[in-house]
């Protein structure tokens, strides 16, 4: 079965999203995700979309229940390397992701994902 | 074009994205006409229970365009104006569908009748 | 005889008769512009437009401008008609190209047909007819290459308007001059965010000193920029923020959220430094401070 990887880096978990989503593998996502998270005791997600072209309110939501997820496991999710055609289209269409950290590449991800755990906020 | 599965509607905005690419959107435009595209899709297949898109590229004077129509025979929409509002589902989804697909388009039409289908037509200028 | 293949016939066999008239016709009229297009140039588009017509008409006949026979024609036309355009003709002078062909066709078909009133009737009309809707099918041709040259010219405009500058490491400024429309909006966006994704720029401030008024669609077309940039993982400032915008963003109930926004673009330049972690200060304190 197709799957999205996901990669261990030190305390955090770095998932790059780089085909065409579809449901059966968001769902996917979700669980091999979450699974992960509380195996590794991770601290903070970093989700790269910087190759996804179009994000739609499907996947939108998969972005932010993947965020609330790892917030009850305790852990941050940070998504990085959004295009700027997604961001522009994402407001239009009425879903600016409140509450969803961002970063413009995955190394400011991960900046910030250590400055919020140094500041101990949650 | 066939949408009866969640894989058709990868495989549709491919085709939509091409066919902006031709008609020479810009990439935003071209973003903006593919996601309205997904939702409507999307709308199909978990309410329509499943239909067909038909695309038509548009050109009027140096003006172009996309015009493309989601139709299906599902049971019908019973209040379009609360259909159309932000936050309203019966299906469990987050309700951006229609409301977001119309704010994606430059035009934007629906017909839908209880029991006879609903037709959404979307009009996206370059 | 069929009237089609009388034209053909009468073109074909004085054609070097025609085009001189014509080219004389069109040398003579008050709408040739000589300082825009040399006497050759005109002779060649001439006799290549009659040669073209002569051939549509003898396999098209006169009244179906749309088959696949006239599209020579035609696409010769619309080149023609474009060129002119951007040199800058009217459409009057462009259009008299094909009208002025009238005069010359009318005299040798009269010549043909002296003796029969009613078939040089006719003949004449249906000349008429054609060049007229080739006269119309130009003034289009015209009117689309204007449009756009327009177009292309708005786009450019737009583009030149939003200038996005890099005022230091990780922060972008883009001054606003003008009203936000949607059009310009996404224009707006797409450009700060681009300036964004190439300087890897953290903050971008938005000043809108040159904005003449704040309404509640333009409040709300900020928003939506501060949204996107939010998106990328930019944090947004707004400055530029006179005291009677303030007043007005206030009255229509505007709420500006979690926005930052400053009075000036200095100001906002400062926080945008304490957040990216740099510092200002005279030269002679800094100067003071190494001793």
């Amino acid at each position: 079965m197709e799957r999205i990887p996901i990669l261990k880096m030190g305390q955090f978990l770095l998932v790059t999203i780089q085909v065409d989503m579809h449901d059966q593998l968001a769902i996917t996502l979700q669980d091999d995700l979450t699974n992960r998270i509380a195996k590794e005791r991770s601290r903070g997600v970093l989700l790269d979309i910087s190759a996804l072209d179009v994000v739609d309110s499907f996947i939108g939501r998969m972005i932010a229940n993947i965020s609330s997820m790892a917030r009850v496991l305790d852990a941050q999710t940070v998504v990085v390397g959004m295009q700027p055609a997604v961001a522009i289209t994402l407001v239009e269409l009425g879903l600016p992701l409140e509450g969803v950290h961002t970063a413009l590449n995955v190394e400011k991800g991960m900046a910030l994902l250590r400055r919020q755990l140094a500041a101990g906020a949650t | 074009m066939a949408i009866r599965s969640p894989e058709d509607i990868v495989h549709m905005r491919r085709a939509v994205r091409e066919h902006a690419v031709r008609q020479g959107f810009s990439l935003v435009d071209q973003t903006k006409v593919v996601t309205a595209a997904s939702e409507l899709a999307r709308n199909i297949i978990n309410y329509g229970g499943g239909g067909e898109m038909i695309l038509q590229p548009l050109a009027e004077g140096v003006r172009k365009g996309l015009k493309l129509a989601f139709v299906d025979q599902g049971p019908g929409i019973p209040d379009i104006e609360l259909a159309l509002k932000d936050g309203y589902t019966t299906g469990g989804g987050m309700g951006l569908g229609l409301g977001g697909a119309k704010r994606l388009s430059s035009e934007f039409q629906i017909e839908s009748r209880v029991g006879g289908g609903t037709r959404v037509t979307i009009t996206r200028w370059k | 005889m069929k009237s089609s293949s009388r034209l053909a016939g009468v073109i074909k066999n004085h054609e070097k008769e025609i085009l001189a008239d014509w080219i004389k016709e069109q040398l003579a009229s008050t709408t040739l512009r000589g300082d825009l297009l040399k006497e050759s140039e005109l002779r060649e588009q001439s006799r290549a437009f009659l040669a073209a017509v002569q051939a549509a008409v003898q396999k098209g006949g006169t009244e179906d401008l749309a088959g696949p026979a006239w599209a020579d024609v035609k696409q010769l036309l619309a080149e023609i008609s474009r060129a002119r355009s951007l040199a800058g003709f009217s459409p009057s002078e462009t259009a008299t190209f094909v009208l002025s062909l009238k005069q010359p066709l009318f005299s040798r078909m009269t010549a043909e047909l002296k003796s029969n009133a009613a078939e040089l009737g006719e003949e004449l009309w249906s000349i008429t007819l054609l060049l007229d809707k080739l006269g119309l099918f130009t003034i289009e041709a015209y009117l689309k290459s204007r449009e756009s040259v327009i177009e292309r010219q708005q786009t450019e405009l737009l583009e030149l308007s939003t200038p996005v500058v890099e005022l230091w490491d990780d922060i972008v400024a883009l001054p606003l001059v003008g009203t936000l429309d949607s059009n310009r909006t996404q224009i707006v966006m797409e450009t700060l965010l681009q300036k964004i994704v190439q300087t890897g720029a953290s903050i971008a401030i938005i000043d809108i000193t040159g904005v003449p008024t704040v309404d509640t669609l333009v409040a709300q077309h900020l928003l939506k920029t501060v949204a996107a940039t939010r998106l990328m993982g930019a944090d947004c400032i707004i400055s530029g923020i006179r005291p009677q915008i303030a007043q007005t963003i206030v009255h229509l109930g505007v709420n500006l959220g979690e926005v930052t926004t400053k009075a000036s673009l200095a100001d906002a330049f400062q926080v945008a430094l304490k957040r990216t972690g740099a510092t200002i200060g005279k030269a002679k304190a800094e100067a003071a401070g190494a001793v």
